[in-house]
C-alpha cells in the first residue's frame, strides 16, 4: 500500500495525463460531474455522488456508429472508430464500480458490444471508498461494501493522505506508472476508516431494505400487482432517474441528417420516454404506469431471472437524490413490502 | 395541516370531490410526493410541509378527464399555473376544487445540502406551523442548523406574493417571502458583453442531459405530443449530440412558453443539474414588461395576452429589433 498527501493530488492527476486520459469528479457551474480532466479544472473528490454516474466513460450518452457521405453519384460509409487510448476513471465510488458490472453482463455477453469492450479494455478504474456515506445510499442491500471498492486500484482517504492500493494488473501497471509519487504506507489508517465507514453504514435508514419477494421468479406476482396503478402516478415521465442511473443501459440509436451527410449514432433511452422500444407495429407499452413499471420490473425481475439473480440495482441513490416528484426504486420495494407484496 | 385533512374528508364524506389531490409523507425528512386520496383512510398519509414544493397545477390536466371533482392543494404562486390552464383550455375548472393552502415559502433540499449537510437523520422547522426561521437538522455527522430563508427555492425569494389567483376556499395562512427582485439577475446578465453570455449559458447548459424533467414538470409545456418527442422531428431528442442541440432545446422551450410562462419556478426547482432555466423565461418576461406593458401570466383567466394580441400601443418591430 502506497499513501499521497491530498495536497499533491494535482501532481499525480497531471502524471496519469501525462500518458493517459483521466476522467475525474469535476465542479462546473455548480454540479460535480465526470468530466476530462485539465490543468483547469476544479477536481471535487469532496462530493460524494456526481449528479451522473461515471457510466459516460464506458458507454457514453451519446456516441457515433458510422457517418454516410454522399457525393456526387458516390456513397461511403465511415465507421466510428472504437477507443484505442488507454485512460483512467478516478474517484469511483464501490456502487458505480458494482454498476460495472452490471455493464458488463449485458454489453460483453454475446454478441459483444465492441464500442463497449475497448472502452472496457482501455479503461482503469481507481475507486474510492465513501469517506462519509448518505442516508440516501442502500449499497449494502446490493452486496456492495462502500469501504472496500473492488477495482483496479483502490483507493482511501484518511487525514491529509489518500492511500493507493493496486487491485488488478491495471492497476499495478498505473501504479507503476506513478509511484515516484507515493511513499510506503501501512494499513493502519485505512483500517480505521474502514471501521469508521462500517460504522456509518450501520446508521443509514435505507440500509436494511428488504429485497424478499424480488427475484427472476416473481415475474406474473409483480407484474399483475395492482400497486403500480397507485405508485406510478405522480410520475412526470421525464427521465431523471435513468440519466442518472449507473446501471440503465438501454439505448436508441438513431440518424442524423444534415443533408449530404447522415450520421448514425446511439444514445441512452428512458423507459420512462413514450417513443421507448417504439417498433413500426407501434408500441409495446402505451401507458405511463406500464413504462414505470417497465423501470423496476427490470432492474429487480428480469435482470435477476437472465443473471443469476444479480440485481441491476446498485443503491447508489441518485434516483433517491434527483426524482422532480421524490418518487424511487425505495418507494416502490417498500410499497410491496407494506401489502405483503402478495398482491 | 390537521385542517386540510379534516376539510379533505368532509368533502370526501360529502361527495363533494372524488378524490384529494395534495402530498403523501416520504420516508426522509424532506421527500413527500405528489399523491391522490380517495378515502379516509388513505389521508392517514397525507402531508403539507415545507418541502411540499411541487406543483400541483399540471396534474389538473389529467385529473380534468376523471370521473368527478378533484380537490386540489395550490399554493399562492401554483394558482397562477392553473389560471393560465384554464385560459389555455386545458383544465376544467368545474372539475377542481381549489383549496388555496397557506404558504411560507418553501425548501429546496438542494441548498441545504450544497451547505455540506449529509447523512440527515431528521429537520425540525419545516412543519407548515412551525415559526421558527432556523431549520434544525440531525445528522448521522453531528447536528447542524441552516437559516430558513437561506435554504428556500429561488422562486420563493421573488415571491409573487400571497394572494391565491384562484380558488374556492382557503386554508392556512400565507407569508410573504420575496427578499430580491426578479429581474435582478436578468438584468445581470443583459450587461454582459455578447461573448460573456455566450460563455455562461454555454456552461449552464453543457451540464444538460436532456432528461426532459424541466419540460414535463412545467404547466406550460401541456402540449399533447411534444415536438421534441415526435419520432419525425430530426433532432437527437435524447441526447445532446453537440453543443448547438443542448442549447436548441432550451431556447425552442423559452420561445414556447413565452408570455404563457407565469415565473412558478419548477423548471429551475426540478433540473437535476441545477441549471437556473427560469432566467429564460424571465428575461422573456421582462421584454414583455417593457415593449407591451406589464403582464403576469395567469393572474386572470380572461385578459388578453400581449403575445397573442394586437393593440395599436404594440411596439413596432423595428423597435424591437433595435434592441439588440
Amino acid at each position: 500500500m502506497y499513501k499521497i498527501a491530498k495536497e499533491n493530488l494535482s501532481a499525480l492527476f497531471r502524471l496519469i495525463a501525462e500518458t493517459r486520459e483521466l476522467y475525474l469528479p469535476v465542479k462546473t457551474a455548480g454540479q460535480t460531474n465526470y468530466a476530462a480532466w485539465s490543468e483547469d479544472a476544479e477536481v471535487d473528490l469532496d462530493t460524494l455522488k456526481t449528479v451522473k454516474s461515471a457510466k459516460d466513460a464506458f458507454f457514453p450518452q451519446s456516441e457515433g456508429l458510422y457517418t454516410v457521405k454522399k457525393e456526387g453519384k458516390k456513397m461511403s460509409v465511415e465507421p466510428e472508430g472504437l477507443k484505442e487510448q488507454d485512460f483512467v476513471v478516478f474517484g469511483m465510488k464501490a456502487c458505480d464500480v458494482k454498476g460495472l458490472e452490471v455493464l458488463d453482463n449485458v454489453f460483453l455477453s454475446d454478441p459483444v458490444d465492441t464500442f463497449y469492450a475497448a472502452r472496457r479494455e482501455h479503461g482503469t478504474v481507481v475507486a474510492m471508498a465513501c469517506h462519509e456515506p448518505e442516508e440516501t445510499c442502500f449499497c449494502k442491500v446490493f452486496g456492495v461494501d462502500a469501504a472496500e471498492p473492488k477495482s483496479d486500484v483502490a483507493v482511501w482517504t484518511a487525514g491529509e493522505d489518500l492511500y493507493w492500493k493496486a487491485l488488478s494488473e491495471k492497476g499495478e501497471a498505473l501504479t507503476e506508472a506513478v509511484k515516484e509519487l507515493f511513499t510506503d504506507a501501512d494499513e493502519a489508517a485505512v483500517e480505521a476508516e474502514k471501521e469508521a465507514i462500517h460504522k456509518i453504514l450501520e446508521k443509514l435508514p435505507y440500509m436494511n431494505l428488504s429485497l424478499e419477494g424480488w427475484n427472476g421468479d416473481a415475474l406474473s406476482e409483480k407484474f399483475d400487482s395492482p400497486i403500480w396503478e397507485e405508485l406510478y402516478k405522480p410520475c412526470l415521465a421525464c427521465g431523471t432517474c435513468t440519466f442518472v442511473c449507473p446501471t440503465c443501459q438501454c439505448y436508441d440509436i438513431k440518424d442524423y441528417s444534415a443533408g449530404d451527410t447522415v450520421s448514425r449514432y446511439r444514445c441512452w433511452d428512458s423507459c420512462m420516454y413514450s417513443d421507448f422500444t417504439m417498433m413500426a407495429h407501434g408500441n409495446n407499452r402505451t401507458s405511463q404506469m406500464q413504462r414505470f413499471r417497465q423501470r423496476f420490473m427490470h432492474k429487480l425481475v428480469y435482470y435477476p431471472a437472465n443473471n443469476d439473480g444479480m440485481y441491476s440495482c446498485v443503491g447508489c441513490g441518485r434516483c433517491v437524490e434527483k426524482c422532480p416528484q421524490a418518487l424511487n426504486i425505495v418507494k416502490v420495494i417498500k410499497a410491496f413490502q407494506n401489502q405483503g407484496g402478495e398482491q | 395541516m390537521q385542517e386540510l385533512i379534516n376539510r379533505a374528508k368532509e368533502l370526501l364524506a360529502d361527495g363533494t370531490v372524488a378524490r384529494v389531490l395534495g402530498w403523501k409523507g416520504g420516508d426522509l425528512p424532506y421527500n413527500p410526493e405528489p399523491a391522490y386520496f380517495e378515502t379516509a383512510e388513505e389521508l392517514a398519509d397525507f402531508v403539507y410541509n415545507s418541502f411540499c414544493g411541487a406543483n400541483l397545477s399540471k396534474y389538473m390536466i389529467e385529473a380534468s378527464k376523471l370521473e368527478g371533482k378533484t380537490m386540489v392543494c395550490l399554493k399562492p404562486c401554483d394558482t397562477y399555473s392553473f389560471n393560465q390552464l384554464i385560459k389555455e383550455h386545458r383544465v376544467d375548472r368545474e372539475k377542481a376544487y381549489i383549496v388555496g393552502v397557506g404558504c411560507k415559502g418553501k425548501l429546496d433540499i438542494e441548498k441545504i445540502k450544497k451547505k455540506g449537510v449529509k447523512g440527515i437523520e431528521s429537520i425540525e422547522g419545516a412543519e407548515i406551523t412551525d415559526e421558527a426561521d432556523t431549520l434544525k437538522i440531525q445528522t448521522i455527522y453531528g447536528e447542524k442548523s441552516c437559516a430558513y430563508a437561506d435554504a428556500m427555492l429561488e422562486r420563493c425569494h421573488v415571491c409573487k406574493g400571497k394572494e391565491h389567483m384562484v380558488y374556492d376556499e382557503l386554508i392556512g395562512d400565507s407569508k410573504e417571502t420575496k427578499d430580491a427582485d426578479r429581474f435582478d439577475e436578468v438584468a445581470r446578465i443583459e450587461a454582459m458583453s455578447p461573448e460573456e453570455k455566450f460563455a455562461f449559458f454555454q456552461k449552464e447548459l453543457s451540464k444538460c442531459i436532456r432528461c426532459n424533467a424541466c419540460r414535463n414538470a412545467c404547466p406550460a409545456c401541456s402540449c399533447r405530443k411534444c415536438v421534441f418527442d415526435s419520432t419525425k422531428f430530426d433532432s437527437s431528442q435524447k441526447a445532446n449530440v453537440d453543443s448547438f442541440e443542448e442549447k436548441m432545446f432550451h431556447i425552442i422551450r423559452a420561445f414556447h412558453v413565452a408570455g404563457r410562462c407565469t415565473d412558478c419556478g419548477e423548471c429551475s426547482r426540478v433540473c437535476p443539474q441545477g441549471i437556473p432555466l427560469h432566467l429564460f423565461n424571465r428575461k422573456f418576461i421582462k421584454d414583455i414588461d417593457g415593449l407591451y406593458g406589464e403582464y403576469q401570466a395567469g393572474a386572470d383567466t380572461t385578459s388578453k395576452a400581449p403575445l397573442t394580441n394586437y393593440t395599436f400601443e404594440d411596439a413596432e418591430p423595428s423597435i424591437v429589433g433595435k434592441r439588440g
